[in-house]
This record gives C-alpha cells, sequence and structure tokens, in this order.
C-alpha cells in the first residue's frame, strides 16, 4: 500500500534528461506547467502531450511508474472530468438523458482539464524522477540564492527540504515495520468502522512520531559533530556548470512552450 | 505432526518491477514441537522472510507454510488468529511501544485476541514474570524506561498473548553483554516452563550453541540445513564458505586438535570446554 508513493522517488538513471543541470529543469517545468494553463484549445495540447512522451523515452522511465504516480490522483480527475462534462452548460447539446446534458463546451473543458492534469503529473514527475533529491535541493537553493541578500534564510530552507525529502523513504520503511509488528499483536487495520480504524492508528503514529524524533536528533547531533553551523562560508563539492545539453534542452522547450503561450493568446 | 512445517516456501518480493526479487525459494523444513531453533544465516539470506511466513505476514509465492499441521493460508480472514498463535517478535521491538504504561502496552496483544480483562490481566502478569518486569515499573509510561527494559517490556507483549511459538528476530541487537544475558536466560526459562516452539534469529553462533536445541540455517534464499546444533557446526567448512563462523571456543579446539592434543573438535559451549579440558588434562597426568 505505502509502496504506491511516488512522489519525489528518484529513478536513477544515465540520459540526458538525468545529466541536466537541476537549476534548468526545474525552470524549465515551471515555464512548462504555466503554459499548459495558458492553452484553452484542446488541440493545442497534443504537442505536450507528445513531447512528455518523448521526453519519458528519452529519460527511460517505464510508462508503470507514470501510471502509479497518476493513481492517487485518479478521484479528482475523476470528479472534475464529470463535473465539467455534465454540468458546464454550452450552445450545443450533444446528449442528454433525464437530467443530464452534456454540451460541446462541457465535452471540450472536460478533455481540456484532464489532459492538463496528466501532463501537469507527468511532467513534475519527470523533473523529481531525473532529478535526484539533493541535486533538486541543490537547483532550488542555487535558484533562490539572489532571496539571500533579502535576509531569506536560502540555505536553512534548502537543507531542511533535503532532509525531509531525504527521510520519506526512512519514513515508510518505518511505518511498514511497525505496521507489521503491530498487526503481529493483532491490531486490526483493515476492518471495522471509521473511528474503530482511526483508534487504530494510534499504535502506529505514536512509535512513529517517536522514532521521527528520535532520528531527527541522531541527525542533528551528527551533524554537530561534523562542526555544520549552516550555510556561511560553505563551499561546494560539486558545482553546478551548464552544458550544451542544457541550452539545447531549454531551446527546445521555450520554443514549445512559447509557441503554445503565443497560440493560446492569439486564438 | 510438527509444530511448523514449510513445504516447497517461495516467497518474491516486489513481482513485475523493477526490484522484483526472490528471497526464500523452495524452501521445505519440519520442526517438531518443543524445539528451541537457531535461524542463523548470513544478511539477506532469507531468515526475515521465511519468520515473517510464519505467522502469516508474509503470503507465500508458492508453497504452503502449516502450523500444528493445518495451513495458515486455507481462510485468509482467519489470519488474525494465526498472528495470535505464532508471535512473532521484530528486531528493535521497543519501537512499537505506544502506550501510556507499560500495563497498558503488554496488555495490547491480548486485548485484541477480546479476552476478558481478567484473562488479560492474568496473562500480562505471567508475561512480566517471564521477562522479570517488576511490578513497581507497570505504571511507569514505557518510554521511560532503559534499552534493554523497554525490550523486555516489547517482547512480554508477544509472550502476554500466549503464542504456541515464539520467534524472535534477533533479540539481543544492540543491547550490552548484561541485557543479553538476561534476555536470553530469560528466554531459555520461558522455554522450559512453557514446552513450547521457539525460533531465535541470531548471528551469535554462540548463544545459538549455548541456548538452542536445534539450528536452521539460512543461505541465499535456500535451506541449508536444519539439523541438531552438534549436527550443523560439525559442518565447519560449509558454513565458513558461507561466511558464517563457528563458535569461537569451537575454533579454539579445532586448533588445539590441530596441534595434536587429543580434544574433541565438536564443542560448542564453554561449559562442554571446561569438561573437555579437564578430561584431556587427567588422560595426560595419567600418562605421565
Amino acid at each position: 500500500m505505502l509502496n504506491d508513493i511516488t512522489l519525489g522517488q528518484y529513478f536513477p538513471g544515465n540520459s540526458p534528461l538525468h545529466k541536466m543541470d537541476p537549476r534548468i529543469k526545474i525552470l524549465l517545468t515551471v515555464l512548462f506547467v504555466v503554459s499548459l494553463f495558458l492553452v484553452s484549445d484542446p488541440l493545442f495540447l497534443i504537442a505536450p502531450v507528445i513531447f512528455i512522451g518523448i521526453l519519458y523515452l528519452i529519460a527511460r522511465i517505464p510508462v508503470r511508474f507514470l501510471l502509479k504516480s497518476l493513481k492517487p490522483l485518479i478521484p479528482i480527475l475523476i470528479f472534475t472530468t464529470v463535473l465539467n462534462l455534465f454540468f458546464l452548460p454550452g450552445d450545443v447539446t450533444l446528449f442528454s438523458f433525464w437530467v443530464i446534458q452534456i454540451s460541446d463546451k462541457g465535452l471540450l473543458n472536460a478533455i481540456l482539464v484532464l489532459i492538463r492534469i496528466v501532463c501537469l503529473i507527468a511532467g513534475s514527475s519527470l523533473l523529481t524522477y531525473t532529478t535526484s533529491p539533493i541535486a533538486l535541493t541543490d537547483g532550488i537553493e542555487r535558484l533562490l540564492s539572489p532571496l539571500g541578500k533579502l535576509k531569506f534564510p536560502v540555505h536553512d530552507l534548502a537543507m531542511m527540504m533535503s532532509i525531509a525529502l531525504r527521510f520519506i523513504p526512512t519514513l515508510i520503511e518505518e511505518t511498514e515495520k511497525i505496521m507489521s509488528a503491530q498487526k503481529a499483536r493483532g491490531a486490526d487495520m483493515e476492518t471495522g468502522s471509521l473511528v474503530q480504524r482511526a483508534k487504530a492508528l494510534v499504535p502506529i503514529l505514536i512509535p512513529l512520531l517517536v522514532s521521527a524524533f528520535r532520528r531527527a536528533e541522531e541527525l542533528a547531533l551528527a551533524m554537530e559533530c561534523r562542526c555544520y553551523r549552516g550555510g556561511e562560508g560553505r563551499t561546494r563539492m560539486k558545482q553546478l556548470k551548464l552544458h550544451l545539453r542544457d541550452l539545447w534542452g531549454s531551446l527546445i522547450t521555450v520554443i514549445l512552450c512559447g509557441g503554445m503561450i503565443a497560440l493560446g493568446f492569439l486564438l | 505432526m510438527y509444530a511448523i512445517e514449510a513445504q516447497n516456501l517461495t516467497y518474491t518480493y516486489g513481482i513485475k518491477t523493477p526490484f522484483e526479487k526472490t528471497a526464500i525459494r523452495d524452501v521445505s523444513v519440519q520442526i517438531p514441537a518443543g524445539e528451541f531453533v537457531g535461524v542463523i544465516g548470513h544478511t539477506g539470506s532469507g531468515k526475515s522472510t521465511l519468520i515473517q511466513h510464519i505467522n502469516g505476514l508474509l503470503r507465500p509465492t508458492s508453497g504452503k507454510l502449516l502450523l500444528n499441521g493445518k495451513d495458515i493460508w486455507e481462510n485468509p480472514k482467519e489470519i488474525r488468529k494465526v498472528r495470535f498463535s505464532a508471535g512473532l517478535v521484530f528486531q528493535y521491538p521497543e519501537h512499537q511501544l505506544f502506550e501510556t504504561t507499560v500495563y497498558k502496552d503488554i496488555a495490547f496483544g491480548p486485548t485484541n485476541m477480546g479476552l476478558s480483562e481478567e484473562e488479560v490481566r492474568l496473562r500480562v502478569e505471567e508475561a512480566a514474570e517471564f521477562t522479570g518486569i517488576s511490578s513497581a515499573l507497570m505504571d511507569q509510561s514505557p518510554f521511560e524506561l532503559s534499552g534493554g527494559q523497554k525490550r523486555r517490556v516489547a517482547i512480554a507483549g508477544v509472550i502476554a498473548m500466549r503464542p504456541e511459538v515464539l520467534i524472535l528476530d534477533e533479540p539481543t541487537a544492540g543491547l550490552d553483554p548484561r541485557g543479553r544475558d538476561k534476555i536470553l536466560d530469560r528466554l531459555r526459562r520461558y522455554h522450559q516452563a512453557q514446552k513450547n516452539t521457539v525460533l531465535l534469529v541470531s548471528h551469535s553462533m554462540e548463544d545459538v550453541a549455548e541456548y538452542c536445541t536445534s539450528a536452521l540455517v539460512m543461505n541465499r534464499g535456500t535451506l541449508f540445513a536444519y539439523d541438531t546444533v552438534e549436527n550443523v557446526f560439525c559442518r565447519t567448512e560449509e558454513l565458513e564458505q558461507m561466511g558464517l563462523a563457528i563458535p569461537a571456543i569451537t575454533q579454539v579446539f579445532h586448533r588445539l586438535a590441530a596441534a595434536g592434543i587429543p580434544v574433541s573438535r565438536n564443542v560448542f559451549t564453554m561449559d562442554a570446554a571446561k569438561q573437555a579440558l579437564s578430561a584431556a588434562l587427567e588422560g595426560r597426568g595419567r600418562n605421565a
């Protein structure tokens, strides 16, 4: 059950997408997501769908992984599609039965929103699949570093983020262990009323919290032992450098997104 | 009829993912009731996977697991009952403590069994007695105890369910020698008093030699041997090839025998070593 959580999960690889500069990847992802929402005609969404498909092929990430990251969103997808499909009044009614009416606008909008959300998730998942958490926070830190001049604690924020990301799999593993241990003592989490199930979470959540605090304390101690004292005067072992592939990647994405946005405004 | 019987047990993790891995393959073993079994094997040899099958936390990919001659997956809805009759103590069990008092935490298992309050109290006290938890500790928070005490409370929480089979995954990991001896001695006493089957996963060959009646050796997901402790430790060379050391005292006796001193090579515990040495010395005195 818990294995379904793929958000923030890195899929190691050696493709040009993996090797791209995380800063560029973050910026391009943002651009891509924004341009998705500036397009109002589903026809113009064909290009980004193909684009994302090609990128997944280049990154060699199995489709199964993409489907997995979409799975938790299925209820939302169904909800928005149904709302748009049945309750958006339009000029032409395509289908009507009892209280249900499907208009041309409703159908178009439903398709539009569906493709938008799928592309949104696929695009942002691609970022986390091809970028290790460390590279990701590194990129964020560098992108936000101008804010440091305004006394914004950029380094601290980035460190907190990388620690949080780092501990997601650890805590998932821990949760599974605790669940097994309590199941072995006869804890019943699968049956019973809602209140009973909520109560059954207590034997899992308390040990989990305790262990999270214990880990945090140990980590803080270990960091202090290695003389960690924040970002001031800290240099990096791995310097981020831009390569030719970053230029090409940016160029292609900017042209695609620029085209989408331009068409969205023109039409 | 055997307490635990595995028939061609195979388990694969993460089927149809890139992380697919067969953890145990075609394991068949029959463990009679009343044994104190030491489960040994290298890290990743499938020990933990095997023991999680015994109380139905994992469902075999193929093969069967029988408890007292009954297939535990015959009726999947009844699997909770299986978990009560085969108690499993995980590694670092103190991480599972959650209640406000020691008493309540030990009572969690028996309460889940749906027993009366009276019966629960009886079992909690019995389990506390076995694990050496004084009644003064009962009303304290489990989080205030020492590491060794916490672990004994967690073990008591499983013993309180009165399982027919008790399985412990490295119950002494990370404890000091005194805490370790205390837990193992308590377990031995528990085993002798209850006459039930105990499985002890351990990395310490000394502990297995000292406490167990038989040993089960896993190697790379398959069963290497299930036999008496003596018979298993006799296969020194094979064990060493697997990266498993034999008890240090046995190594000493192998060297002694190699040096021409007339001692048996099959000495596994300190007591046996004392006897063997004094016998050898006596023989020497007589010869002189």
